[in-house]
């Protein structure tokens, strides 16, 4: 067989194109599937319905088939010559024979049946047709095969001739033809369509584009081409299945994105970093001589690390330049990021403006989540939506009438400034916590609590913070959905207010520190020179030899940077450990209480007080998105830092996701995050662009340490620029660069850009406005055509379509002996002449002995149903064309 | 592979599931082209659609006979329509017919009122049922006939923001 199957694949590349693209080309399951035999029979009954189609069958009305027709039209007069004689010789033989009996019988009592059964079906009576036949036709089968093969080359060479006396038109024609299988063959699986009909249009085009797209090619090329295309389609199959599954849980898909910008951003970092120890080496007195302050401040974690070389190794690499570059440049990305993001959100979510237009439809037909596999949550969200539906009504209700909307005014205010109050508290706290860290740094015998103490305070305050808000918020008594941005909003005004403050405070130590600083950058410059003058005084010589240390290195300053860095990370880790330890304590010790003490206890533990703790989406992507902030804020100081929130988050999705299995109840009322989408990113972007202030801040104005870090001996960071721009470039550029720099360049490029954005919005407004009329328009339109067109049928594809789908009662299993079916308009296309082409190749056999003939391997022929015997196919309306394509 | 929205991965193990349903029904080699159907039965005790309220109405409006016995074909159909990479139009057209539960091309109050039974398990009073029901129809209904055909159908899922994410089935 396998052999067979070459020989044909070989001999009729393109004219047979079944044969061999399923063989090539990543195919339907199906087709890898029935493999061999059905297959090629299958090959040559694709053939059938086309050439039948030529033949006359003009009740198809579907457009993708028009072209098909005309060609088979076409290869039909071609062949008619030939076959025909032989069409009615073999019509003759087959109808005695018992073989055809179950296929002719089928075909005569019900041709509907045939179009919706379509082809497979046709093939699969076919086999049956030959299984019961097989006895008879043993021997014939063998010699069947043989002679196929011999007719695919012979249809091949004939076909090769035909094609090289195509003509120009023809061709265009075909090209476009070609384009339109391949439009068809891309869409497939968008059309609503029974996966038969799907199937059988698919192979149908694929044939065809196979078959004629070698023909596209020019001349010799051709087989270039015929090759060229098979390769690129055998390649496109690949990549197909690369689409990254979504393993993040639905609460968290929000800041999936940001989890991946994160973790891009991570490797991009970890990629530049961990080149550069392998050119580095860590002098080993730092660490013996700064033990006490933890080895972890020298580490690769931290800004300190890394020195001022320009270059390091063979390959020139520029430490400082890139360690700024990737600094500003990751910000720059996770910018770009979110905001696409967002742009794309809004576009997706188009249609949100009329919320509450569809309320009640919207809640009946999407509020049940597919992806639900779980029982319990199954119950969960039967209760979920039966309340939600409740709630709707109560709305519904409540719309109507309004209540004491004083009270609820001062309620509101006074809720308002309760927050605000405890706000202000939580800032000043930290505030007051920060100065006294500053304080105990001084001293040295100091307890754990007080080494920790800020970060044990900022991740109480985190912990107590938000449920405080909750419990005003319910004074506010506003729409959950409401209540849910604004709880959102406070919780994180109080990040933001305790990070803020907590730079702020920070900034007061780095000024002390620079200060400090510039004190031993004296002492240091002082002791040099006193060195120098030493050694010039004592050795006298005008070879002065270096000092056994670069300069930098006499006395070690404080470095700032690095400190700040540290401060970071510790936040981090006092972060996670808080989290796991709520999550621990919080939610595991209160569920496994509840879980046991319920038995021995006098009132019920889960339906009452305590309860299990409920898991808070929220928050929970809140803190994800604060997070962020903190790694945006902390990686240039602290580089490592990305690594470590990576672990922590990779564990954390990992440890939460078990916590919320085990021990949480989802929340009473489920919000969507999806709703408010561009709500998590708003706040994300806002996140990122306060954070990106302070280290944009410290960049351009604060001095660099000068003994420590990548731009020690630097007046400014950014210097580092301009000394590339000066050594590595060619002069003519950093002209270029000082002149773009100019203030009268920037102040009119800043001013034209705000021009073009007044532009675009106005721009965009205009579009919103003719946007809304044109869908009153539509509306409009709609409803007059639903007027119009009343009773009559309906021309609208979709629906022809959703009729096609109804289910075909009669196909069920208990069916009737004779089953009647609809007629269906669309499967039409599908029809398929019974028998004739597993019979005909087996009659082909004397003919084809005699003379190569196109037709071997699908003889045209009439079917012996309604249509009457006749010259058939032949008599199609591409008789009179003078040149055909080749027949297939 | 064209058909669908699965890769050949993707489509040998569901042929995989399919199997596991019936093991004595289908054969694992699919040469012969065997004409064999998994009935309702079976198909909604997947996992992935035990607990859907809608089972037997997805795996009926899949089946070509209406009666819930699938074919690999509608099979995986079914599986792609649902999946992640369908776009909105053609999972509106499944979703239409999946709520249509008299198979008459429109939602009349009857496919409502089943649909929010089934949503709710019928925890709901007779008359909150008539009222939401009422709601729903007044509110998507475009032409005034009081059931809801096709493109009032579209016309309001298109704008659900929900609705392609939750209208699909992970496998």
């Amino acid at each position: 067989r396998p052999n067979r199957r070459q020989a044909a694949g070989r001999g009729g590349a393109r004219a047979r194109g079944r044969g061999k693209k399923p063989a090539s080309d990543d195919d339907d399951e199906e087709e890898e599937d029935e493999d061999d035999a059905p297959k090629r029979r299958r090959g040559a009954n694709n053939k059938k319905p086309t050439k039948k189609r030529g033949g006359g069958d003009d009740d198809d009305d579907s457009e993708d088939e028009a072209p098909k027709k005309k060609r088979g039209g076409a290869a039909n007069k071609k062949r008619g010559g030939k076959g025909k004689a032989q069409d009615s010789d073999e019509e003759d033989s087959d109808a005695g024979k018992g073989k055809r009996g179950k296929k002719g019988g089928g075909k005569k009592g019900g041709k509907e049946e045939e179009d919706s059964k379509g082809k497979k079906g046709d093939a699969k009576g076919k086999d049956k047709g030959k299984d019961k036949g097989k006895d008879k036709d043993n021997d014939k089968d063998k010699k069947k095969k043989k002679k196929k093969d011999d007719s695919s080359s012979d249809s091949n060479t004939n076909s090769d001739e035909e094609e090289e006396s195509l003509s120009e038109g023809e061709m265009a024609a075909l090209m476009e033809e070609v384009e339109e299988k391949k439009k068809l063959i891309a869409t497939i699986r968008n059309k609503p369509w029974r996966m038969k009909r799907r199937l059988f249009h698919l192979k149908e085009a694929q044939q065809f584009v196979d078959k004629f797209e070698g023909a596209l090619g020019k001349g010799k090329g051709r087989k270039w081409y015929a090759y060229k295309v098979m390769m690129t389609k055998v390649l496109m199959g690949l990549p197909y299945g690369s689409i990254p599954r979504k393993t993040v849980p639905r609460a968290e898909q929000d800041t999936a994105q940001d989890y991946s910008v994160s973790k891009i951003r991570s490797c991009v970092l970890v990629l530049i970093y961990q080149v550069i120890p392998c050119f580095k080496y860590i002098s080993s007195k730092y660490i013996y001589k700064y033990k006490e302050s933890g080895y972890c401040k020298y580490s690769v974690l931290f800004y300190g690390y890394y020195n001022n070389q320009r270059t390091i190794g063979l390959l020139q690499f520029r430490l400082p330049l890139s360690y700024l570059m990737v600094g500003i440049g990751s910000f720059g990305y996770s910018l770009m990021v979110v905001i696409r993001t967002m742009a794309k959100n809004a576009d997706v979510g188009g249609g949100d403006g009329e919320e509450g237009e569809f309320t009640f439809a919207w809640k009946m037909f999407t509020s049940w989540d597919y992806l639900i596999g779980n029982a319990e949550t199954a119950d969960n969200k039967y209760a979920s939506i039966t309340t939600s539906f409740k709630e709707s009504i109560v709305d519904e209700q409540e719309n109507q009438k309004d209540e004491n909307i004083h009270l609820r005014r001062f309620l509101r205010v006074l809720a308002n400034v309760l927050i605000t109050c405890s706000l202000g508290g939580s800032g000043y706290l930290i505030y007051f916590v920060v100065k006294r860290s500053q304080e105990f740094a001084n001293r040295d015998d100091l307890s754990w609590y007080e080494k920790n103490e800020l970060e044990l305070i900022m991740s109480l305050l985190g912990l107590v913070c938000p449920p405080l808000f909750e419990t005003f918020a319910e004074l506010e008594d506003y729409h959950p959905r409401i209540a849910l941005k604004w709880q959102l909003g406070r919780i994180f005004a109080l990040f933001l207010g305790n990070l803020y403050t907590f730079l702020f405070a920070l900034f007061d130590e780095v000024n002390t520190k620079l200060e400090e600083e510039q004190s031993i950058k004296n002492a240091s410059i002082w002791a040099m020179k006193e060195y120098y003058a030493n050694f010039t005084v004592m050795i006298n010589d005008t070879l002065v030899t270096p000092p056994p240390m670069p300069p930098a290195d006499v006395i070690r300053g404080p470095c700032w940077e690095t400190a700040v860095g540290i401060e970071f990370v510790k936040l981090t880790v006092s972060d996670i450990q808080v989290t796991y330890l709520t999550i621990l304590i919080g939610d595991f010790a209160r569920a496994v209480i509840v879980r046991f003490l319920n038995y021995c206890w006098c009132w019920d533990l889960e339906a009452g007080f305590p309860s299990y703790g409920e898991f808070d989406i929220s928050g929970n992507v809140l803190g994800l998105v604060f997070n962020q902030g903190m790694i945006w804020m902390g990686a240039f100081y602290a580089p490592g830092l990305v690594g470590i929130n990576l672990l922590r988050l990779l564990s954390s999705m990992y440890y939460q996701c078990w916590a919320v299995m085990a021990t949480n109840v989802p929340h009473e009322r489920v919000f969507k995050a999806s709703k408010s989408n561009n709500f998590y990113m708003g706040l994300l972007l806002l996140i990122l662009f306060l954070s990106l202030l302070p280290v944009v801040y410290t960049i351009m104005t604060l001095p660099p340490s000068f003994d420590c870090g990548p731009f020690s001996g630097k007046v400014k960071m950014f210097d580092v620029i301009m000394e590339t721009i000066d050594l590595d470039l060619p002069a003519f550029l950093g002209t270029l660069f000082s002149y773009a720099a100019n203030p009268g360049l920037i102040i009119p490029a800043v001013l034209l850009m705000v021009l073009a954005i007044y532009y675009l919005n106005s721009v965009s407004e205009a579009y919103k406005n003719s946007n809304t009329e044109l869908k009153k328009k539509m509306q409009m339109a709609r409803d007059e055509e639903k007027n119009r067109r009343n009773n009559t049928d309906s021309t609208n594809q979709v629906m022809k379509d959703l009729e096609d789908l109804l289910p075909n009662r009669s196909l069920a299993p208990p069916a009737p002996p004779e089953p009647v079916k609809k007629p269906e308009p669309e499967a039409k296309p599908t029809k398929t002449k019974p028998g004739s082409a597993g019979k005909g190749v087996n009659l082909q056999k004397d003919v084809a002995l005699a003379s190569p003939n196109p037709n071997a391997r699908g003889p045209v022929r009439q079917p012996p149903g309604p249509r009457g015997p006749g010259p058939g196919p032949g008599a199609g309306p591409g008789r009179g064309r003078g040149r055909g394509p080749p027949p297939r | 592979m064209d058909c669908t929205f699965f890769t050949r991965k993707e489509i040998l193990r569901l042929h995989g599931r399919y199997h596991e349903l019936a093991p004595h029904l289908v054969p694992m080699d699919y040469t012969n082209d065997p004409d064999c159907k998994v009935p309702l039965a079976l198909i909604v005790n997947m996992p992935e659609l035990k607990e859907n309220p809608f089972r037997n109405r997805i795996v009926e409006s899949f089946s070509e006979d209406g009666m819930g016995n699938l074919s690999f074909n509608e099979f995986v159909d079914m599986f792609s329509v649902l999946s992640e990479t369908a776009p909105r139009e053609l999972k509106a057209i499944y979703a239409f017919k999946i709520y249509d539960y008299n198979v008459d091309n429109y939602l009349c109050k009857e496919d409502l009122e089943k649909t929010l039974n089934k949503l709710t398990k019928e925890e709901l009073t007779p008359e909150e049922v008539v009222l939401v029901c009422e709601k729903a129809i007044e509110e998507a209904d475009l032409d005034g006939d009081n059931k809801l055909s096709y493109a009032d159908f579209e016309n309001m899922i298109t704008r659900a923001p929900d609705f392609l994410s939750t209208f699909h089935i992970r496998i």
